[in-house]
């Protein structure tokens, strides 16, 4: 499997974000965005999730399941956790689960980012740091190959990135895409990286 | 399948939790509805006679109370973004928080109908056809208003301008509402072409609805 971004230029509200972008990505890789702010990291990884057109290059996936797109292969985790915060922490994830892949089972998910105690609070009374956690395990409980990951470890503990590291590193063993826009290192020592900065 | 019925539930079930927009509608209505025979005096014979304008009128105001909220919470939390990355059409996806939207405060609405009606002084007889035609109108409300709820997740300008966006594209649904409930009260036969035509509108809107708003919604993302 392999992602081919070809020569992508996106531009929002009449200003160009960015130009001219291009890169390959095999399966168990992962691709580090890094640049200044405004570089058009976010927008990048907007593109990849088909939530922004761009105006010119392409955009592909090789060896994907053909019916679908690049975006229904592709988990984006974004600014916003999308969740509820009338629902428990259950609800939410249930929902997520059911409505991106197939009903399973979600207790593995809330394990794996340590939120199986709070199962049934509603999500209005996690800190951030949770409700970041929490939409983490939506990457867990459905699989699909591609991770666009905008800032992933904003507002985790040290103990959380760690486990996050893990998981990126269990995602990207079984095959896996990650695109990650970041600031620092996010635990991932051999990706590659793709600097934004123009000019 | 199984994507849709959660979507449905999801939406059903915040709408009855802390926050959620559900019966804001009927009790709108029904405050708004008592109110009347106090502006408009005990004259019993008047309000038989507007009591089927005053009920639409009600349901149509009360419709679009918690509309703008509809897709703006979505917005703002991220979920839209995700709702478009699942695999189901979006204009699907919007169809089905249309119905949710229209089992949580319009469906009350209608059920407190026949309580109103009979307030109103409308024929007892009349009260059930009355209530079929609010039934039967109310989806094209909440089908019509879902393309306002859109634009104002689009331009970022919820409150006032959904009302002004959407409530001159209800007068079809008014006049003909209003219509076919006076034909169930002083009509020779209760079910006239009004109530056919006011069908069709439900129906057309709830074909017409979903697409605009999705393409609303498609264009506000970027």
């Amino acid at each position: 499997m392999e992602l081919r971004a070809d020569e992508l230029t996106c531009s929002r509200g009449g200003r160009e974000v960015f130009r001219g972008v291009s890169f390959n990505l095999a399966a168990g890789q992962a691709l580090l965005v890094s640049g200044r702010n405004g570089a058009g990291k976010s927008s990048l990884l907007r593109v990849l999730a088909g939530l922004i057109r761009t105006v010119s290059g392409r955009l592909a996936l090789e060896g994907g399941v053909p019916e679908l797109t690049i975006a229904e292969q592709a988990h984006y985790l974004g600014h916003q956790d999308a969740l509820k915060p009338a629902l428990t922490v259950a609800e939410n994830l249930e929902f997520w689960a059911e409505f991106l892949g197939t009903r399973c089972a979600i207790e593995p998910a809330l394990e794996a980012v340590d939120l199986v105690r709070l199962a049934d609070l509603p999500a209005a009374y996690l800190s951030s740091g949770q409700r970041r956690r929490l939409s983490i395990a939506r990457l867990i409980a459905v699989p699909r190959p591609i991770w666009l990951l905008d800032e992933p470890t904003s507002s985790l503990d040290a103990p959380s990135q760690k486990r996050l590291a893990g998981l990126m590193h269990d995602h990207l063993g079984g095959g896996g895409m990650i695109v990650a826009a970041t600031h620092g290192p996010i635990g991932l020592e051999r990706a590659r990286e793709l600097k934004m900065d123009m000019e | 399948m199984s994507s849709l019925i959660s979507l449905l539930v999801r939406d059903v079930r915040l709408a009855f939790r802390v926050g959620g927009g559900a019966f804001m509608g009927a009790l709108f209505f029904l405050i708004v509805v008592t109110m009347m025979p106090f502006a408009v005096g005990p004259d019993l014979v008047l309000l038989a006679r507007i009591g089927p304008a005053i009920l639409w009128l009600g349901a149509l105001l009360a419709s679009l109370l918690a509309l703008d909220r509809l897709f703006a919470t979505d917005h703002e939390d991220g979920s839209l973004d995700l709702l478009m990355m699942g695999g189901m059409p979006l204009e699907l996806a919007v169809a089905i928080k249309g119905i949710a939207h229209w089992l949580t405060t319009a469906l009350p609405l209608v059920l407190i109908a026949p309580l109103l009606g009979m307030m109103l002084n409308v024929d007892l007889r009349a009260l059930g056809w009355l209530t079929l035609t609010l039934a039967a109108g109310t989806p094209a409300l909440t089908f019509i208003g879902l393309i306002g709820a859109a634009l104002s997740v689009a331009l970022r300008r919820g409150g006032l301008l959904l009302a002004v966006l959407v409530l001159p594209l209800t007068v079809p649904v008014l006049i003909f509402g209003v219509a076919a409930a006076n034909a169930a009260i002083t009509g020779p036969a209760p079910l006239g072409p009004a109530f056919t035509i006011l069908c069709a509108l439900s129906l057309a809107s709830l074909v017409l609805g979903p697409v605009a708003a999705a393409a609303a919604l498609r264009h506000g993302l970027e």
